[in-house]
């Protein structure tokens, strides 16, 4: 398995590892019968993703595009953070192998999981906004 | 201080002194081709029968039931495929085998399967044994062969080959062993544990990659996998690897005299890493029965942690060592082997094989058994699955 520098330095000094106690929005995805689990805080003010934590459980490749995408839409605001593609968040990690493609739809469905439990916390429904959060496609059960 | 801890023996080993040794002049000096008439290819054909003979003499059988293959898996292919072929002229057409044997025979087993031949996969119970009982109840008039692995790769479990062995004997069923992980682990005489076919691979005991054997009991004639010259009295064909030859040659004289040596010296340092490590980490648990065992095999399995980050985050501290994760599988699936001992796929990713062997110092075992238990609080820590 041939890791980017980027993934393993994402890895070994994950960014925005932990918990936002006062999150305005937290999504979960993925499942541990597969091997990956990623939790994603957010803390939003005037529209803007102020700040962003998550936690994972997973491989490498997990860790470091859970990390990467925090920093991708930290400062972002909500519209554009919804536009984060897996593609982007994998062109930013200076790619990943291709069996590991599927943590980085996990780590854009993280996102989106986070920014639709925020909205519905604020009364507001999300699917017509978020759209649908689908399964990881790679996963089997 | 970062040590480099080298726990990773089941996978691969390096070249030892005396096998360089053994192997240097193969290099450069007597490099001909045992086919070839002259002195040079006289001389090399000479030092491959050589060859041949020590290693029958290190099994206590006869040098013309050893063939030189590529590995443990061409060894594991030619002895199911060979055997499925041979027996299926008598209108034979079942396999026994267990649910924890390496790839090299689960997947025989399933291209066979293809092919028309059935295939009865024995459970092991959650130790990972499998027993002679099971065998004998499995057994059909048109059973062909019976393949069970001497000792497991993962979890280091040691079946019952002996008992097993006399069941098939009675029978008349061909039995076959891959014996990759065993060899200098166990005393093998494969009379008396009435072994038809064993498999063996040199890169476990310190030969360079790309050498093995099999071992086909005389009066077996298993139909050929590779053919070509007429090498190997012709069952197996080409060119003989005779720098791995004597390579491996030197490595089972090595490993199968320091039997009892290699136990007495690495059990201690195997059950105080898994002592050690059962009780300074919550939540984690022993993979495999914990007798019989190899001596140098430590599965333990921790919650709310995936193997591949625990490798990736061990390398860092300069350990190497492997899991049964998905991901270090190259699969979706954790390892067959933990899910047939009964681990949740949750559980079975949170897997860690430490493989020692003698050249394992009880500094290495110290150093492991401070930083395993840091990185796996580190991982913990991170994970979502964790709750103090």
């Amino acid at each position: 398995m041939l890791y980017s520098e980027k993934v393993m330095d994402h890895f070994t000094n994950p960014r925005n590892v932990g918990e936002l106690p006062d999150a305005d929005g937290v999504g979960e995805v993925g499942n541990a019968k597969c091997g990956d689990i990623m939790k994603m805080f957010i803390k939003v003010e005037n529209g803007v993703i102020t700040d962003c934590k998550f936690k994972t459980f997973g491989c490498g490749a997990a860790v470091a595009t859970s990390s990467m995408a925090t920093e991708l839409i930290i400062g972002k605001k909500i519209e554009d953070a919804l536009k984060l593609t897996n593609k982007a968040v994998v062109e930013a990690l200076d790619g990943l192998p291709p069996v590991k493609v599927h943590c980085s739809v996990l780590a854009e469905q993280a996102i989106k999981s986070a920014i639709a439990d925020y909205y519905t916390r604020q009364g507001i429904d999300p699917t017509p906004i978020v759209g649908e959060i689908g399964d990881c496609e790679a996963c089997h059960v | 201080m970062n040590r480099f801890v080298y726990a990773d023996n089941a996978a691969t080993t390096p070249v030892s002194d005396s096998v360089l040794q053994a192997m240097r002049p193969y290099l450069q000096e007597k490099f001909g081709n045992p086919s070839s008439i002259y002195a040079l290819g006289r001389q090399a054909q000479q030092e491959v029968e050589n060859a041949r003979a020590a290693i029958a003499g290190a099994f206590g059988v006869q040098p013309g039931e050893i063939f030189f293959t590529s590995g443990g898996s061409e060894s594991d292919n030619w002895a199911i495929k060979g055997a499925a072929a041979a027996q299926l002229k008598k209108g034979k057409k079942h396999i026994i085998t267990t649910n924890i044997e390496h790839h090299a025979v689960l997947h025989t087993c399933a291209h066979l399967e293809k092919m028309g031949f059935m295939v009865t996969y024995l459970p092991v119970n959650d130790e990972g044994y499998v027993t002679a009982r099971q065998v004998k109840e499995a057994l059909r008039p048109d059973t062909a062969l019976v393949t069970i692995m001497y000792a497991n790769n993962e979890i280091g479990t040691i079946q019952p080959i002996p008992e097993i062995g006399a069941v098939c004997r009675e029978a008349g069923v061909w039995f076959h062993t891959d014996a990759v992980q065993t060899v200098g682990n166990v005393d093998i005489d494969v009379a008396k544990q009435n072994i038809d076919l064993l498999s063996l691979s040199g890169h476990k005991i310190h030969t360079p990659k790309g050498i093995g054997a099999l071992y086909v009991r005389r009066g077996i004639v298993l139909d050929t996998l590779i053919d070509g010259g007429g090498q190997e009295r012709g069952r197996r064909a080409g060119t003989e690897n005779i720098l791995g030859i004597a390579a491996l040659a030197q490595a089972v004289l090595d490993a199968c005299s320091t039997v009892e040596q290699r136990a007495a010296a690495v059990s201690p340092l195997r059950d105080r890493l898994i002592d050690g490590i059962l009780s300074s980490v919550p939540k984690c648990r022993l993979n495999g029965g914990r007798s019989p065992r190899l001596c140098g095999n430590v599965n333990i399995s921790f919650e709310a942690v995936e193997g591949e980050s625990l490798l990736l985050k061990l390398d860092q501290y300069g350990i190497c060592a492997s899991s049964g994760s998905a991901c270090t599988s190259g699969s979706l699936d954790p390892s067959h082997v933990l899910l047939a001992i009964g681990l949740p796929h949750e559980i079975a990713h949170g897997s860690l094989r430490l493989t020692i062997n003698e050249h394992t110092s009880p500094e290495d075992v110290d150093y492991m058994l401070e930083t395993i238990p840091q990185v796996v609080e580190y991982l913990r820590k991170m994970s979502p699955l964790w709750h103090e």
